[in-house]
């Protein structure tokens, strides 16, 4: 199979929705002719114009709340905000407006509407280029979350997102951007709401997500030297989330770890951890441990910046503590 | 690029241009009369317990939304606000619809999800009133987006007051429909009040219409208790927009005669005598005295109209009295498509 970087993976997504759909249009600072800041347009202003390829003002209230009367009233925008860190000037729109219309029309008006934009902690990006913010989402009802980290999943998650009626966060951690994976030829669709088994086996369980999937492999392959066999899950979409993998895999192992470089407190692992603790409390052989980035803006300095994300050697240890328990 | 204009306002309705035809004359005084014998029977329902929440009377300004509706087909958007009963019916709700909805009821235009602050009727073009200022600018100017990226002559219509022309959404949401010449009238109901804040207090510069200029689209001021001034202003601002010249700001100028909302109190922020002074200026009074005095209508015609609505209006009562309720069960329902 041909190997696609995941941004690369992702543009062939949207290029072919785009050629199969005249009402999607993408907006955002820089993904006209300059073709994105993260190349995530690259070739499409040549394609669709400026029409379809809006190059906006820095107004991310504005174009959110734009984009979402559009979606209203039969287009279907993908509102590309860069860093998703800019998108928090457009939270009023989204949270009171966006995530709303659908169940205060009672079904009558859809929202397809796609919001994606750059996540997580990379190369000095400091504190206003580096957040994952996906909790806040996944809490507030009308939302879909989705995270990809391979280049078949970005492309395949990016067309079902564009094709949905609800809106979507389409999510791309920056350290994933460049990693390349095989892309298949033909086309195909990842529906939501199903995790992948990254790796089976049957001493713990790892949910992992976003970068942390990698960095999570690569301390199971430490492990595996030693005989320790840990399944790792990664959730695909947090909203909705396939809590029906991670129980099955959890009734296996008896063991459950979150990896995740976002905060701990009132995030994704505190939730897998509650639904867990309510459906499967009899498997559990030890109890839900969770590692996550430290709660704290992210510094710039490489010396702090290491310090507050999960590395390999901490999720080697982490997983040792679980299996310890 | 358009110059801008600032009409002065008028003391004489229908100054600005020649009268429309008497169907017109006559469909623009029902509308009014519509407006205000439903609000009316709203505001005593409120008083009897029969609304559950908020509910903020257009009562004083529904020569706006009628002037400005009366241009407008089904098929165009209309994004409106906390006051928003008077865009409702205009746009084509029904008063028992309306009612329905305060009343809680399944038989709501919101299916009683919403209340006075959540009405929705995709059917008719109403996109949603808010509880939230400033957001119909910018939902209003991506209808517009949508509009001309289907390549329709469709438009979309952003309603607003005064104290929305302070918050970002006006700069972003004008700024981008002007740049990219979209097809949607803004038209601000300045009422001089933000709840019981006087606009003077709110900018420094209180002629809304002259921000036209500053994002280079035309800016109408007009007597937004005039119906036919208003009629006026809004058919050049809808003829501009379905022939994609872009957008244009309508300030109306108006007032609202009863309190922010109903059951609050009403004083202490403004006097008596402006109050009665805008009540010699009501809007469907004013009409009728200018409409029969030039002779273009005739008494009767407007009493068979008054008769007409006020059985409207009472019907809409019972309707929404007699209406179920919305099923518990489906209290969750449409937080998603069920794509």
């Amino acid at each position: 199979m041909r190997e696609m970087t995941f941004t690369n993976a992702a543009r062939e997504g949207l290029t072919e929705e785009m050629a199969r759909d005249p009402s999607i249009f993408v907006v955002g600072e820089g993904i006209g002719a300059r073709g994105g800041n993260f190349n995530t347009t690259t070739g499409l202003y040549e394609l669709y114009g400026p029409e379809r390829l809006r190059d906006t003002p820095i107004s991310e209230r504005g174009f959110t709340g734009l984009c979402t009367g559009a979606a209203m009233t039969g287009a279907r925008p993908v509102v590309d905000f860069m860093f998703l860190d800019f998108l928090l000037d457009g939270m009023g729109e989204l949270i009171n407006q966006t995530a709303k219309i659908q169940y205060m029309s009672d079904g009558r008006v859809p929202m397809p509407i796609v919001f994606r934009g750059s996540i997580g902690i990379v190369g000095a990006s400091a504190t206003h280029h580096s957040g994952n913010y996906y909790p806040i989402f996944t809490h507030l009802p009308g939302f879909r979350v989705v995270v990809p980290t391979t280049p078949r999943d970005a492309k395949g998650l990016l067309k079902t997102a564009i094709r949905s009626d609800d809106p979507v966060f389409f999510l791309e951690h920056k350290a994933l951007l460049n990693s390349k994976g095989p892309v298949p030829e033909e086309e195909y669709l990842i529906p939501f709401g199903q995790a992948e088994i990254r790796l089976a086996g049957s001493d713990a369980t790892v949910v992992a997500i976003a970068a942390m999937v990698n960095r999570t492999l690569e301390a199971c392959a430490e492990l595996a030297g030693e005989g320790i066999a840990v399944e790792v899950i990664d959730p695909r979409t947090l909203a909705p989330l396939d809590i029906d993998t991670i129980l099955e895999s959890v009734h296996k192992t008896g063991r459950l770890l979150i990896v995740d470089e976002d905060f701990a407190p009132s995030g994704i692992g505190a939730e897998i951890a509650a639904q867990v603790m309510a459906l499967a409390f009899n498997d559990l052989d030890a109890p839900i441990a969770r590692l996550n980035g430290v709660h704290t803006p992210t510094p710039y300095s490489p010396s702090l910046e290491a310090a507050v994300i999960p590395n390999t050697k901490r999720i080697v240890e982490a997983i040792r503590d679980l299996l310890a328990e | 690029m358009e110059s801008t204009t600032t009409h002065a306002l008028s003391d004489n309705p229908g100054e600005l241009g020649t009268l429309p035809d008497k169907q017109v004359l006559l469909a623009l005084y029902r509308t009014m009369v519509v407006i205000r014998r439903t609000e009316e029977q709203l505001a005593k329902a409120y008083l009897s317990g029969l609304i559950h929440g908020a509910c903020h009377t257009y009562i004083g300004e529904e020569a706006v939304a009628t002037g400005v509706c009366a241009h407008l087909r089904i098929d165009d958007a209309i994004f409106s606000t906390h006051r928003g009963h008077g865009h409702a019916l205009a746009k084509g709700v029904t008063p028992r619809e309306l009612m329905a909805e305060l009343f809680g009821r399944v038989t709501g235009c919101s299916h009683g999800r919403g209340g006075s602050m959540h009405l929705f009727a995709p059917e008719v073009g109403l996109m949603g009133t808010s509880g939230i200022v400033g957001p119909s600018m910018l939902m209003a100017a991506g209808a517009g987006y949508s509009f001309k990226l289907l390549k329709t002559d469709r438009v979309g219509v952003a309603f607003f007051g005064d104290g929305a022309v302070n918050n970002g959404a006006f700069h972003e949401g004008i700024n981008m429909a002007s740049i990219w010449d979209l097809p949607v009238i803004f038209v601000c109901e300045n009422n001089m009040y933000a709840t019981e804040v006087p606009f003077a207090s709110a900018t420094r510069n209180t002629d809304v219409a002259a921000r036209g200029a500053i994002y280079g689209l035309p800016g109408i001021a007009v007597d937004g208790n005039d119906v036919l001034a208003v009629w006026h202003a809004a058919a050049e601002a809808v003829r501009r927009a379905r022939a994609g010249e872009g957008p244009t700001l309508l300030e109306c100028r108006t007032y609202r005669t009863r309190s922010h909302s109903e059951g609050m109190r009403d004083a202490g922020y403004r006097t008596r005598e402006e109050v009665d002074e805008w009540r010699t200026r009501d809007p469907i009074t004013t009409f009728r005295r200018h409409v029969l005095a030039d002779g273009h209508v005739i008494t009767d015609e407007l009493a068979r109209i008054d008769a007409e609505v006020e059985e409207l209006a009472t019907d809409a009562l019972a309707f929404a009295q007699n209406s179920p309720w919305p099923d518990p069960a489906t209290a969750a329902d449409h937080i998603f498509s069920a794509k």
